[in-house]
């Protein structure tokens, strides 16, 4: 790993007694965009606090260009964090608010102000200097925030959950802005987010974590094509997933047979990876939705209910009615147990 | 009948609410020698007099000395306690604020023999520390509730955006903390300055020769001398007071934190 610019070694993180997370290891490359993606409770924001400083590990290491600085303080780690709630000062002005940290390092007084426009422009926000936090939106807010990160030229720069406060159009722009901010600066970024849609648009490598441990680490190309394991699977959208037995896959309520004997102890089918209209099996509709370009149809079937994409140009079966259906091996993705 | 049934009640508060207030301004204004009311005749000597009279102005300046210097202790140390009790997960931290409101809660009078027969008594303390001890402790638990009250919105991340952007502990709790908790840290100062400037059960026990806060000394003035001048130096201590709480809320919103 010598390209590693951010390295945690055999990392352990916990609270009092209970383990958050146990023996970590990851790098991350220079100039990187990396998500750390998992349910609440996987770890994943305790991971970003500790690259951060704000808590400090019980065992490991955490490596910053070549530095170790497992015991530097917070305040001299110079690393950014963007919180998930802004966290600005309330009492400051938009641009007093971006100037603090300039002003901690008791810069001269026309380098903070030029660093702090400048820091404002590439978030666009030049002409807010004079707004308190109170007076802007949340957009607006979180733009703030990121430039106040900016502008202290952090090593690394943290996100957490950058895009769940926001709604569904400023959220697509914020998304398109950090991408920009990102090339302009080659800054090393990590961000912690829940949301798999996230992740995938965003990162350069996502870091899958379950339980405090990395469950799978890919680009979202790799994660999304090929899942290493259920929890994988499930996260990035396969809804069907079945164990194997022989040549059957099984459920608590039946089993369907496949065409041929499969490598995997378990398959898993994405919703438009199901054949609906022919096929070997029967079920019967137990929910049907219109989604534009195919229709979604929720099939009570021996495995119990299966979700299934079908094609428009496919007459509609109504709800209640029999419907035929495959699980094809050749679009089974196939799962380690 | 409804309307009519509001407006008396209205109009009864009121009257006990500002009645007894007028009643002392008409009676320092009374010509005659003796406190009456209604007032006979109209004068404002009574007023004037108290300016002259010599123990008036020394425990004026007590009472003063010790609400300011009381309460800034007291916020010296509430300020902090404050903090720690919506900042850390303490263990305890209920009975801390519990113990921290007693003294409002427990009766002056019983503080004040307390403090007397537990503390001045057997240390040997000078009266004016005693003073100064029990009026920090009487306006404590303002300092802390105020204070709180104020802290309840600032969210603990944003001193770690402090401190990430290279502030220490201590910086990010002046530089970010003190601000915007000012509003907050002023009301309490006022509240504990009035509290502790008309403060009397307790005063009364630990107050000793020659060392009396005014309303004390003026307790002892009327056991001598009946003139109207106490009822004059009432009405100009309410003004006082009246002033202070006005100017508060005209520049804080004072009433925002209390």
């Amino acid at each position: 790993m010598s390209d590693a610019f951010v390295q945690l070694s055999d990392l352990t993180l916990s609270y009092g007694k209970s383990v958050a997370v146990p023996n970590l290891d990851l790098s991350i490359r220079e100039g990187e965009l990396i998500a750390l993606l998992g349910p609440s409770g996987c770890g994943k924001t305790t991971t970003m606090r500790s690259i951060a400083g704000l808590l400090a590990p019980t065992g490991g290491t955490i490596t910053i260009d070549g530095r170790d600085v497992t015991r530097v303080p917070a305040n001299k780690r110079g690393i950014g964090l963007v919180f998930q709630s802004y966290a600005l000062f309330p009492h400051l002005t938009a641009f007093e608010n971006v100037a603090f940290g300039l002003r901690l390092q008791k810069l001269p007084e026309a380098e903070i102000k030029a660093r702090t426009e400048e820091g404002l422009a590439t978030v666009g926000l030049t002409g807010f200097e004079k707004r308190k936090p109170a007076e802007m939106s949340g957009g607006q807010q979180q733009r703030v925030a990121l430039a106040r990160s900016l502008v202290m030229r952090p090593k690394v720069l943290l996100l957490d959950e950058p895009l769940s406060n926001l709604d569904a159009r400023l959220r697509l722009e914020m998304r398109t802005e950090l991408q920009r901010v990102q090339k302009e600066t080659g800054i090393t970024m990590v961000f912690v987010t829940h949301d798999q849609a996230e992740a995938l648009a965003l990162a350069d490598r996502i870091v899958l974590m379950k339980d405090g441990k990395i469950e799978q680490l890919g680009t979202p190309s790799d994660l999304y094509a090929r899942p290493a394991t259920a929890f994988a699977a499930e996260f990035m959208g396969f809804e069907n997933i079945f164990r194997v037995e022989g040549t059957e896959v099984v459920t608590a309520k039946g089993r369907l047979p496949l065409e041929a004997r499969p490598e995997s102890p378990i398959l898993a089918w994405r919703p438009d990876a199901v054949t609906v209209g022919s096929g070997p099996h029967e079920g019967r509709v137990a929910a049907c939705s219109f989604a534009g370009a195919h229709r979604e149809y929720v099939i009570d079937s021996a495995l119990g209910p299966i979700k299934a994409d079908a094609a428009i140009a496919l007459p509609e079966v109504a709800l209640g009615e029999t419907i035929r259906f495959d699980l094809p091996l050749s679009t089974a993705r196939g799962l380690a147990a | 009948m409804r309307h009519l049934a509001t407006w008396s009640i209205l109009g009864l508060t009121l009257t006990f609410l500002i009645g007894p207030f007028l009643i002392i301004i008409l009676a320092g204004a009374s010509a005659t020698d003796y406190l009456a009311f209604p007032p006979e005749g109209l004068t404002l000597k009574w007023y004037l007099k108290v300016f002259t009279v010599e123990s008036f102005r020394a425990s004026f300046a007590l009472s003063m000395a010790l609400a300011i210097f009381g309460t800034f202790m007291a916020l010296l140390l509430g300020v902090p306690a404050a903090y720690a009790l919506n900042r850390y997960d303490l263990p305890g931290a209920e009975t801390l604020r519990t113990i921290v409101a007693a003294p409002i809660i427990v009766p002056g009078i019983i503080v004040g023999l307390a403090l007397l027969r537990y503390m001045v008594v057997p240390t040997g303390v000078t009266v004016t520390l005693a003073l100064f001890m029990a009026h920090t402790a009487l306006v404590l638990p303002y300092a802390v509730r105020v204070v709180s009250s104020s802290m309840t919105n600032l969210r603990a991340d944003m001193e770690e955006a402090a401190v990430l952007l290279g502030c220490s502990r201590l910086q990010a709790f002046t530089k970010v903390v003190l601000p915007n908790i000012r509003g907050g840290v002023l009301a309490a100062f006022i509240l504990g300055f009035v509290t502790s400037f008309n403060q009397v059960p307790v005063s009364l026990f630990l107050s000793g020769p020659g060392v009396r806060t005014l309303p004390i000394d003026m307790l002892a003035y009327m056991e001598i001398t009946f003139d109207p001048s106490v009822a004059a130096l009432s009405a100009l201590l309410a003004f006082m007071s009246l002033a202070i709480v006005f100017t508060a809320e005209r520049l804080l919103g004072f009433s925002r934190y209390v």
